[in-house]
């Protein structure tokens, strides 16, 4: 085994450790959000797919790539997207507690 | 690797885990996905200046950013927010595609004989990635209702998902030890597709968000897996992060519905179920049924309601009808609190993001572990659309295959208003008792429209 793979595999143990334990107080009305944030972090496939594509030439690799790095976008993009429009909605209303619908119009003095 | 990207990719790294740790907490939950968002952004920009571009390579790039970017913004933008479960599904599924090709080029790129640490985690990748992204197609298909949501088995299933599960280490091997040729991955590709098709039919929709979970996870460790390929440090980590905060989840999430995640998996859901709707079936027993009137006047005198919220509230957007109906009541001196089951809607915390979008208060909204005692004082439990998640052969019928799952106590209600849009059975298939019970009174229609009869009921009253 050489020194690169060692240090792969153990950034790749510690990140177990840490994936588990940095969630495990999650309380159950963040599940979606929580799912739907971490499936836009795996988008970071994305940097795999333009190393990929980056040097494509031969017809198979330009498709590849082009495949690869649309449906990555896509998922970046929209995993992040519909995130932050789930958690947009919890917004504000820990904080503020008359239900009294204040009108969030009115400018700040 | 350089040491200006490394250091890029470390901070990359933090975000993804300050990210995480935030979305956990009610309070950064938003932030967090802000700063997860933009370790992403620092990850891509550090990973340019280090790649040599064929002229191919940027137009492809730059084509397929704008395609994705422009597909993902406006599908995650235009969604409803009940079909959310089925929207994540759908950018998993993507993500898990995207791997597998990725380690498809890469495997292209290494020749006949590539050396074990390179082809094993790129073969790894095309399996996983493939069976995730099929598997993710299935689920959105079943959520989308553009096929049917229950369980699809067929006698000797389970030997056939073996023989591809053994196919597909065959080729495995194959690639690894004999030669690494375009004929055995395509293969190992198109039967981890075929895998993935046929993991996820026999699962029934109710148990789709512990799938697409799952899958969820899958596409985390398909993506670390290409980070080995690449030798890509970002790769690994985020993708081994997502790989391992997933599993959790999908546990914690397969424990609040009070089953094991074997059991969700493979559960022969489907024959239990046929066996419970013969003996619970054609028994003849009457149901009682109530107008508008009776039922609004027996809300406006009560002291206590609670709101029991269920995927059928949210598939008729009746979130607001029903703040509407609880804003009237509260006028009225009347208690209202709304009981949320953990796996209420169709993902757990789902019903939470719909009552939101409705602006009913925080304060409200309670839990099961939190409500469950106050049943018992309650006077009403208005039951709207719900059905699995109060049936109490849960509690009561070991044979029943959601026996085991904690639910909400409203059958200890003094009166059950049961709001439904028919007799049929919910999202697991199986008959209510709760229907039959003699302080039931049925409500059919679909929930909007029922609540805004209720609505101007209980003003008459």
């Amino acid at each position: 085994m050489n020194n690169e793979l060692l240090n792969e595999v153990t950034f790749f143990v510690l990140s177990i450790f840490v994936g588990i334990e940095v969630i495990s107080k999650v309380p159950t009305i963040l599940h979606t959000p929580l799912m739907s944030g971490t499936n836009a972090i795996h988008g970071i496939i994305l940097v795999g797919a333009i190393v990929i594509a980056a040097g494509a030439s031969s017809p198979v690799t330009i498709i590849l790539g082009l495949v690869a790095v649309t449906l990555a976008t896509t998922n970046v993009v929209g995993g992040f997207v519909v995130t932050d429009r789930m958690l947009e909605m919890f917004k504000g209303r820990q904080a503020t507690k008359p239900p009294a619908t204040p009108t969030t119009t009115t400018k700040p003095a | 690797m350089n040491l200006a990207i490394s250091l890029a990719y470390l901070v990359a790294a933090v975000c993804f885990i300050l990210g995480l740790k935030q979305l956990s907490s009610p309070k950064g939950a938003r932030n967090g996905n802000f700063i997860a968002a933009v370790g992403m952004v620092i990850a891509l920009v550090a990973t340019l200046p280090l790649l040599h571009f064929t002229t191919a390579g940027v137009i492809i790039i730059a084509i397929g950013v704008a395609i994705g970017a422009t597909a993902g913004s406006i599908g995650a933008r235009m969604v409803k927010m009940t079909a959310i479960p089925q929207m994540v599904a759908l950018f998993n599924g993507v993500g898990g595609g995207a791997a597998a090709l990725v380690a498809v080029a890469e495997l292209l790129s290494f020749g006949q004989h590539p050396a074990f640490a390179e082809a094993f985690p790129s073969v790894f990748s095309i399996v996983i990635g493939s069976i995730s992204f099929a598997g993710s197609m299935v689920a959105f298909a079943k959520l989308q209702e553009l096929m049917t949501g229950t369980p699809i088995t067929y006698p000797g299933q389970q030997i056939v998902n073996g023989i591809l599960a053994a196919a597909i280490l065959g080729f495995v091997i194959a690639v690894l030890a004999i030669a690494s040729i375009p004929f055995s991955f395509i293969s190992l590709m198109v039967l981890a597709l075929v895998l993935g098709v046929a993991f996820v039919m026999p699962i029934g929709g109710a148990d789709m968000p512990v799938v697409i979970s799952l899958l969820n996870a899958f596409t985390g460790l398909a993506v670390a897996a290409s980070g080995f390929t690449l030798n890509n440090f970002a790769l690994i980590v985020a993708g081994t992060l997502v790989g391992a905060s997933g599993s959790l989840l999908t546990k914690l999430m397969s424990d609040a519905m009070g089953r094991s995640l074997a059991n969700v998996l493979f559960g022969a859901f489907g024959q239990k179920r046929a066996g419970v709707a013969a003996v619970a079936g054609k028994e003849g027993r009457s149901v009682r049924t109530g107008s508008a009137e009776d039922i609004g006047t027996l809300l406006a005198y009560s002291q206590r309601v609670i709101i029991v919220p269920g995927y059928g509230l949210a598939v008729a957007q009746a979130q607001h009808a029903a703040r509407e109906l609880a804003e009237l009541l509260e006028k009225r001196g009347v208690e209202v609190t709304y009981a949320i089951h953990p796996v209420a809607g169709r993902m757990p915390g789902h019903m939470n993001v719909l009552l939101a979008e409705a602006n009913v208060p925080y304060e409200q909204l309670k839990e099961m572990d939190e409500v469950n005692d106050e049943f018992k004082n309650a006077d009403v439990a208005l039951i709207v659309g719900a059905n699995d998640v109060v049936n109490p052969s849960a509690r009561s019928a070991p044979g029943s295959p959601i026996y085991g799952m904690p639910i909400l106590n409203a059958d200890q209600a003094k009166n059950i208003v049961f709001m439904k849009r028919s007799m049929r059975p919910g999202f697991a298939g199986i008959d209510n008792d709760l229907m039959y019970d003699p302080k039931t009174i049925m409500f059919f229609g679909d929930a909007k429209d029922s609540l805004t009869k209720l609505v101007s009921a209980v003003k008459a009253a």
